[in-house]
């Protein structure tokens, strides 16, 4: 900086700089070069492949409720409620209450103050003629139950495929759920967390925590057909779960549901058969691919209920891979008809 | 346009030589006679520097009173409240009480109309209610568009291009009614950008940018034509076909910037910065920041994060815009503003104006202190109406009894007629009129025309598209799943900021019609579902699907997989699937080391039946091979071009339209 010599304090311009100068020139000079060695030291990465990878342990989530002994009959394993055909007001919340009850009630499987996560399948913007998300009188009649055995909070999730708003709405889910009460949460990017999932092929992936963070968490599917997995219910209702690019999945689509059902262990599942998409699935579209079954099936165990679901649109559990995985790793039985079955 | 009349001989001096006794009227508060005064106050100056000899009047007149120090007159031109007449410079007259009011009105006005221009913004996205019923057709509740619907720029050009006024577009006369009145009120009182660069300019005034140099920039300048050049070059280049002039309506830039640029942005700092504290906060910490993002998500912005193609070019140009307040106060509204030219041209017919009493005028430049259009308030020139914003900052700093607002004003001290060279606007006419010949021999349009040139569903043919596309990015900002984008060059210069479908970010929800529904100028058709979809008529396709067999991994790799049929939304599929036992390799080999064994596979291998594909791309947004997808959309089968077409049935030449 070109300075008038006459405004510097030494007198000559050829003197050296003093002592107390020259001292803090230098010891800056040292301490910023210290500093920076210390830091390229402390943030030194010194290469190769994952080194800096931290492993979690891997995770399962398991709301199931033990068998409580119970004075006189025992309760159904596998509860199947049908209606007849012909539309009656309600009916969705009677069958519901019918197959529960046969279970042991709602009671058995929620306590007074639990938080309660009901899970439907809100994959797709389709209204309810459609059977390709979980009928709204269902799950406002599996909240209803819930709210009436105790629960203190009754969350309504799902991740869906199309435009979450328009799935939630059209679906009518989202009003439905509301007016019974619940809190309606909409799948946003802020709620997801990468997990690590006990899965032989889904290791590492976002997980809606909305659906995991609860006290009890019901799946409340709807049936339907699909096109790859042939037919699908509660096991694969668990995608909703996943964020991220679950496309991937279906390279091995029997592999990763069976890998979800190990991951999440509902405490009741509810699968709602009233109406039943039988082909195209599983986003549908068309109101002559559907079929009136009016049937509610609830279980304790999710393999043994699809595996009975399956027979209402004509599949056996035989040509579904999945089931004979979950069977095989015991997540529950693929032979339902082992179980306490129940018709009401 | 009869315009530059009244002073075309003052314009001309400099060229002509101007002697220094020809040099403005005397002043006439010197000779104590009102009467003639020069109609632009920039002409001394301007010879003054080219000659460096001339004493520039109004300059050397505000230099040798220095009265006004820079601190008085900031004191001075705060609210009238706060100083009465003894504090106030001069004679320290206070403004009328209904001037006083009239500019707090203004700023009121002003933070109403821009939270309401930022309101309609943040509500153009479709968000779900639970007091709706399943079968309750989605549709936004409110006109998001109406500051477009009002902008009569847009207005014009689209009537020039299209001979029409599409629908709420003829509101866009109230303004122009308004302006028929009160002038430029728009730009002062109304305009959210024009609002936006209030603040800016107030915000980040140069050092220079007090006393004499502020007092200097707020005076009329010659660069200020440009706008009407701007006005002029689009009008001719509408009436010729092309509505790129929206590229510079200030509307459709502030929705265009803040929504596609701004509010993502915005949203992308949020989500990391509560999305850290979710990571390592406390319970309660991460509850809040929870709510927080819900909260946002449900007013604000969306609950996925949006991006948007090339945007930093539209955001560039809003910073840059922005930042050139600090060297010329209210830059854009001033020098580009197309939509203000518009504006200043009918100005000329207002009733409301400005009346100046020269002989009272002290020199003070109180006026000039805080004028936003530099429309030259100041006394001993004449008021330019078309460059006046009407913010009445002039009036209420006055401490003399100089300027007066009114109805029916007697003009002998104004300039009614915005300030252009007849030889420059028939050049800026020219320009505008050759700008389409040479965007379209380029090879974008008649030929060549880009695979990827994807347009929104109920798009009119792409000739008529660019007669009526604005560039606004309402349909953009509306799309709920992010897919639609501002082009860069894929639909040519002349395409430039036009809307094009990218399925590999969003693909067209197959149920909605929001982009129609919002866009203010008919480029996309208000289409009902019914149409959409095609219920008991043919779907409106916006493009075809083609499969890429070497990529595809039940075509090539054997592996099963089929989302995009899964995902495909037409009843019946667009998309079937082909049931084939494939042979396939085992990856290892023997255990002797002999060469690997191979073994068959089912496999649903997917076909795409043209006839039924709408172009949604929602196959090739889920497809997972994650990079360059094996499944992909191209524009050609449109239905709204009779020519970007493959099958033979659906080319109609031969049908009667």
């Amino acid at each position: 900086m070109p300075k008038p010599f006459k405004e510097s304090s030494s007198p000559t311009p050829r003197e050296p700089p003093s002592r107390r100068e020259m001292l803090v020139r230098l010891g800056s000079a040292a301490g910023i070069l210290a500093g920076a060695s210390l830091l390229g030291r402390a943030a030194w990465d010194k290469g190769g492949f994952g080194l800096a990878a931290e492993v979690g342990a891997r995770q399962v989530r398991d709301y199931r409720v033990g068998d409580r002994p119970h004075p006189g009959e025992a309760f159904a394993e596998l509860a199947i409620a049908h209606g007849g055909l012909v539309d009656v007001p309600d009916m969705a919340r009677t069958l519901v209450g019918k197959a529960v009850d046969a279970l042991g009630g709602m009671k058995r499987f929620i306590s007074r103050g639990d938080i309660v996560v009901v899970k439907p399948n809100i994959g797709w913007d389709r209204m309810p003629i459609h059977a390709a998300n979980t009928n709204p009188d269902v799950v406002g009649a599996v909240i209803e139950q819930a709210f009436n055995a105790g629960a203190k909070k009754v969350i309504v999730a799902d991740g869906s495929c199309n435009d979450p708003d328009r799935c939630f709405q059209r679906s009518g889910i989202w009003r439905k759920a509301y007016s019974m009460g619940a809190e309606v949460i909409l799948p946003a990017e802020h709620r997801y967390r990468t997990t690590r999932m006990k899965g032989e092929i889904l290791d590492e992936w976002p997980i809606f925590t909305t659906l995991v963070d609860a006290d009890k968490v019901i799946n409340v599917p709807v049936a339907k057909h699909h096109n790859l997995a042939k037919f699908t219910a509660g096991m694969k209702n668990w995608y909703g779960v996943l964020g991220g690019r679950r496309n991937r999945l279906h390279q091995s689509i029997d592999v990763s549901i069976a890998d979800l059902a190990t991951f999440m262990r509902p405490s009741l599942v509810v699968i709602d058969a009233m109406r039943v998409l039988v082909r195209n699935g599983p986003q549908g579209g068309n109101i002559d691919d559907t079929r009136v079954m009016n049937t509610i099936v609830a279980s304790v165990d999710q393999v043994a209920a699809d595996a009975f679901a399956c027979t209402l649109i004509g599949q056996h559990r035989d040509n579904l891979a999945y089931l004979k995985m979950g069977h095989e790793r015991g997540i529950g039985t693929m032979y339902w008809e082992n179980l306490r079955v129940k018709e009401v | 346009m009869a315009c530059a009349h009244t002073h075309t001989t003052s314009l001309a001096l400099p060229e002509l030589g101007l002697q220094k006794e020809e040099l403005p009227e005397p002043i006439p508060w010197k000779t104590g006679k009102p009467g003639l005064v020069p109609s632009l106050d920039r002409v001394a100056p301007m010879f003054a520097t080219a000659t460096s000899t001339a004493t520039p009047t109004s300059t050397a007149t505000s230099t040798s009173t220095p009265t006004p120090t820079p601190t008085a007159a900031a004191t001075a031109t705060k609210p009238p409240k706060k100083t009465p007449g003894p504090k106030r410079a001069g004679s320290g007259l206070p403004a009328r009480p209904v001037i006083r009011k009239l500019v707090w009105l203004r700023r009121i006005s002003q933070t109403a109309f821009f939270g309401l221009f930022m309101y309609f913004l943040c509500q153009t996205a479709f968000r779900g209610s639970f007091t709706a019923k399943a079968d309750a057709v989605v549709r936004l509740p409110l006109p998001v568009e109406a500051f477009l619907l009002a902008d009569p720029f847009v207005g014009a050009m689209t009537l020039l291009s299209t001979h029409t006024v599409y629908r709420g577009l003829l509101w866009s006369v109230g303004l122009l009614a308004l302006t028929l009145v009160v002038g430029r009120v728009f730009c002062g009182w109304i305009c959210p950008f024009g609002t936006l660069h209030h603040f800016f300019a107030w915000l980040l005034p140069s050092p220079k940018g007090r006393g004499s140099h502020r007092v200097e920039a707020n005076k009329t300048h010659v660069y200020q034509r440009a706008k009407y050049y701007i006005l002029y070059a689009f009008l001719v280049a509408a009436l010729f076909g092309s509505a790129i002039g929206g590229m510079l309506d200030p509307i459709c830039i502030a929705v265009r910037s803040i929504g596609l640029g701004v509010i993502p942005a915005l949203q992308y700092l949020t989500h990391r910065g509560l999305g850290a504290v979710t990571d390592h906060g406390t319970r309660p910490m991460q509850t809040a920041a929870d709510h927080t993002q819900d909260l946002l998500a449900r007013t604000i912005w969306q609950s996925h994060q949006f991006y948007f193609h090339q945007t930093w070019l539209i955001v560039f140009m809003l910073v840059a815009v922005l930042f050139a307040n600090r060297f010329i106060p209210r830059f854009w509204c001033r020098v580009l503003c197309p939509l203000g030219a518009f504006l200043g041209v009918f100005s000329k017919f207002a009733l409301f104006g400005m009346e100046k009493d020269h002989s009272k005028c002290t020199d003070c430049n109180l006026c000039l202190v805080n004028c936003q259009g530099a429309d030259s308030p100041q006394g001993g020139v004449k008021w330019r109406q078309d460059e006046c914003h009407m913010c009445m900052n002039c009036e209420a700093a006055c401490p003399e009894d100089v300027i007066k607002f009114r109805f029916l004003p007697n003009r002998k001290s104004a300039v009614t007629a915005p300030d252009t060279i007849r030889r420059t606007t028939l050049a800026a006419a020219g320009a505008g009129a050759l700008f389409l010949p040479a965007a379209r021999i380029a090879d974008s349009l008649d030929v060549n025309y880009h695979a990827k040139v994807i347009r929104p569903p109920g798009a009119v043919e792409e000739r008529a598209f660019l007669e009526r596309c604005i560039r606004c990015a309402e349909c953009m900002k509306v799309c709920p799943n992010n897919a639609l984008h501002p082009a860069m060059f894929e639909a040519g210069i002349e395409g430039l900021w036009t809307p094009i479908l990218i399925a590999r970010i969003g693909y067209c929800e197959h149920s909605c019609v929001l982009c129609g529904q919002v866009c203010p100028t008919g480029a996309i058709q208000k289409i009902t579902e019914k149409e959409k979809l095609g219920l008991g008529q043919p779907p409106i396709k916006i493009g075809t699907a083609f499969y890429d067999h070497g990529r595809c991994l039940p075509w090539s790799m054997q592996t099963p997989c089929i989302v995009c049929e899964e995902f495909c939304p037409t009843s019946p599929k667009a998309i079937w699937v082909e049931e084939v036992v494939a042979p396939v390799r085992d990856s290892k080999p023997g255990p002797n080391g002999e060469l690997p064994a191979m073994k068959e596979v089912h496999l649903q291998r997917p076909h795409v039946d043209p006839s039924l594909c709408i172009g949604c791309g929602a196959c090739e947004k889920v497809c997972p091979v994650q990079d360059q997808p094996a499944v992909y959309i191209t524009s050609v089968g449109e239905t709204r071009s009779k020519t970007n077409v493959i099958l033979l049935e659906n080319t109609n030449y031969n049908q009667s339209t």
